[in-house]
């Protein structure tokens, strides 16, 4: 192979180093293995967490035999009595179920939101999608609009068209004259107050008992009522999950400009309206089952970009996965911190992300997006 | 080399292995590209107004013209990044798309925080199916591009981190990883110090040789581009002004008029240079 090279490149194949080189050369090209192993174990340590621990105790051991007993094929011995298993069924799994389907829409949307606005600060909260879709669900619930077709409610697309009005007003305003990657946050910060203050104004609108409700699903809460949540989040997760990991390659590709990304075989404005519209939905979706639970979508994509890759198609997969896995440790938290009262989900994920967010807007140096 | 990328287009080139000006009797295998009329025009300005070229398989043909010629727009409207009228065609009459050329641009975006490894990986995009995950083939063949560049103890680098002949070497990779028979080059040696433009533009002969590759590159040094291309485009005002050999092409008189300066032809060692003719001081 050398020697057909020029002299000057051939001179750096040191004679004798050959195999070192192609083993470096192959490690460029290897799959993060050991991030992606590292985040499926966070999730399932969250998960054994967040179903042992809460205000009914249960065993390690027999919460993993009865598991294992509801898999099709196997039967074993439950390790829990009747109430233990009725806890666990009906009230511990629905609800981390749910916290990882949130965890995981709001993480990946993050990411998808942050490559196609090529801003590492992009995230369904900061950029006023969260809003859009409180204020559709908001109007949705509170004026009992209460249609559904199969999976999918009225709750979701009202929220789903709010979240969209949100965004493209966010997008808009960025684009205007003189923008900076900051114009984009701050048009954020105004389409999120727009929608705050019709929210507010909604729910003064209601009946006292009515604004409550509404305005205790808005902290963001994990509440569950069997598994209802759950299957209505489901098809959103999984339809918009695959579509932004299908793109996660698209938003690799845009990063080197909008022309070589057409020489490279991708439409530009295509790939930004289908990521825009998935991760919209799924923010949507995510929205109108558990309130507005913020920064989720921005601390994970971060996290996984310092640890593990700057590459979208590892990043999204795996911001999926470690939202996933932090709503699960949050719920934890939520649900003990203050028993028997609950914490709002929302209110640790912004303790948490508020300073996370402070800190790398204080060190100015952004993490490149 | 030739059980790795384009074997099957290799075979005809094999042995033609020497540096520098390209032997006249390689065969070339039909027509790879042709342009018919191709115009651009942004708004009332026409950039470009209705140029014929044609590109053999196999030849390497180089844009040479003054600043905003139009080089650089029929780079992009051959590589479909600017809109135009007119025709551009593949030899079996298709219109090309990422598949068939792959473009090497002028100044192009380093991404913050991505490695070597996968800048190259970028080229494979065209060849993705379902879910746009690369296999094991695409990983191997953009290794392959790494190695064939002298890249292969860069892969895990920032491709910010890299000098500027890296960094060309790592961009003519990734056009390398895309598989296409047409390789564009806008003026790829443009940031490059003499030793580092002939370094990159040996090595994209070779490549061109060895792959069986087309090539089409804008150039702004005017002898470089006569060593190294088998036919020349003039290139002024939007508008073809001569096409053929170097020697053809490169005419004293015709260049003078096109870049408003004096200027001499001049064969040294068997090359030919083109030189401003030099001004007597206190004249």
């Amino acid at each position: 192979m050398a020697q057909a090279l020029d002299p000057a490149i051939a001179r750096s194949n040191l004679p004798g180093d050959d195999d070192g080189q192609d083993r470096a050369s192959e490690r460029a090209f290897r799959l993060p293995v050991l991030g992606l192993v590292g985040v499926i174990g966070a999730v399932v340590i969250a998960a054994l967490i967040s179903a042992t621990q809460g205000a009914a105790g249960l065993p390690v051991g027999g919460v993993l035999t009865t598991l294992l007993d509801a898999v099709p094929g196997i039967s074993i011995e439950p390790g829990l009595d009747t109430r233990q298993q009725a806890i666990l069924t009906q009230i511990r799994l629905p609800r981390l179920v749910l916290g990882l389907l949130v965890g995981g829409a709001l993480g990946s949307a993050g990411a998808a939101y942050q490559g196609i606005f090529r801003n590492p600060l992009a995230d369904p909260y900061l950029l006023g999608v969260s809003a859009g879709a409180g204020l559709g669900a908001v109007l949705a619930i509170g004026f009992g609009l209460d249609l559904s077709w199969g999976p999918f409610g009225a709750v979701p697309a009202a929220a789903f068209v709010g979240a969209l009005l949100a965004v493209s007003g966010s997008a808009l305003i960025s684009r205007g004259p003189g923008s900076s990657p900051a114009t984009l946050l701050l048009a954020g910060v105004a389409m999120a107050a727009l929608f705050s203050a019709a929210q507010t104004y909604a729910l003064q609108r209601l009946s006292e008992t009515r604004a409550r409700e509404v305005l205790s699903w808005l902290f963001g809460q994990l509440q569950t009522n069997g598994w209802d949540q759950v299957l209505l989040l489901i098809p959103y997760v999984v339809i918009c999950g695959t579509i932004l990991i299908a793109y996660g390659r698209h938003l690799d590709v845009l990063r080197v400009g909008d022309a070589e990304a057409r020489a490279l075989g991708i439409d530009p404005t295509r790939s930004r309206i289908v990521v825009v519209v998935a991760a919209s939905l799924l923010t949507a979706a995510a929205v109108s089952v558990s309130g507005l639970i913020a920064f989720v979508g921005l601390v994970i994509p971060h996290v996984i970009r310092l640890l593990i890759s700057h590459s979208y198609r590892v990043i999204v997969p795996l911001s999926a996965l470690g939202g996933a896995a932090f709503l699960a440790f949050v719920d934890v938290g939520s649900r003990t911190l203050l028993a028997p009262a609950e914490l709002p989900v929302g209110v640790i994920t912004a303790f948490v992300g508020a300073p996370f967010f402070a800190f790398v807007l204080w060190r100015g140096r952004q993490v490149p997006s | 080399m030739s059980a790795d990328i384009g074997a099957d287009r290799a075979t005809d080139r094999a042995g033609a292995h020497t540096t520098g000006r390209p032997h006249p009797e390689v065969p070339t295998n039909g027509v790879a590209l042709s342009c018919r009329d191709v115009r651009v025009t942004y708004g009332r300005f026409e950039a470009l107004g209705g140029v014929d070229l044609h590109l053999d398989g196999g030849e390497w043909l180089g844009l040479i013209g003054p600043n905003g010629a139009g080089k650089t727009t029929l780079i992009g409207a051959i590589s479909g990044l600017i809109d135009h009228d007119g025709e551009v065609a593949l030899g079996d009459g298709r219109q090309p798309g990422a598949r068939d050329i792959a473009l090497v641009p002028q100044s192009p975006l380093l991404p913050p925080g991505m490695t070597v490894a996968e800048y190259v990986l970028l080229g494979r995009t065209a060849h993705l199916g379902w879910l746009a995950r690369e296999t094991r083939e695409d990983r191997r063949i953009a290794a392959t591009a790494v190695r064939r560049l002298g890249l292969q103890t860069f892969g895990e680098r920032i491709v910010t981190t890299l000098s500027g002949g890296e960094a060309q070497r790592m961009v003519v990779a990734r056009a390398l990883a895309q598989q296409a028979p047409v390789l564009l080059l806008d003026e790829p040696t443009s940031s490059l110090d003499l030793g580092h433009q002939v370094t990159v533009l040996e090595l994209v002969d070779e490549l061109r040789r060895e792959d069986g590759l087309s090539v089409i590159s804008a150039m702004h040094d005017l002898s470089t581009a006569a060593r190294f291309c088998d036919r020349l485009a003039l290139i002024a005002g939007g508008e073809l002004i001569a096409q053929g050999t170097p020697e053809q092409v490169l005419q004293a008189d015709r260049l003078s008029n096109v870049y408003e300066t004096p200027l001499t032809v001049r064969h040294i060692d068997g090359e030919l240079c083109v030189l401003p003719v030099a001004r007597r001081r206190n004249a």
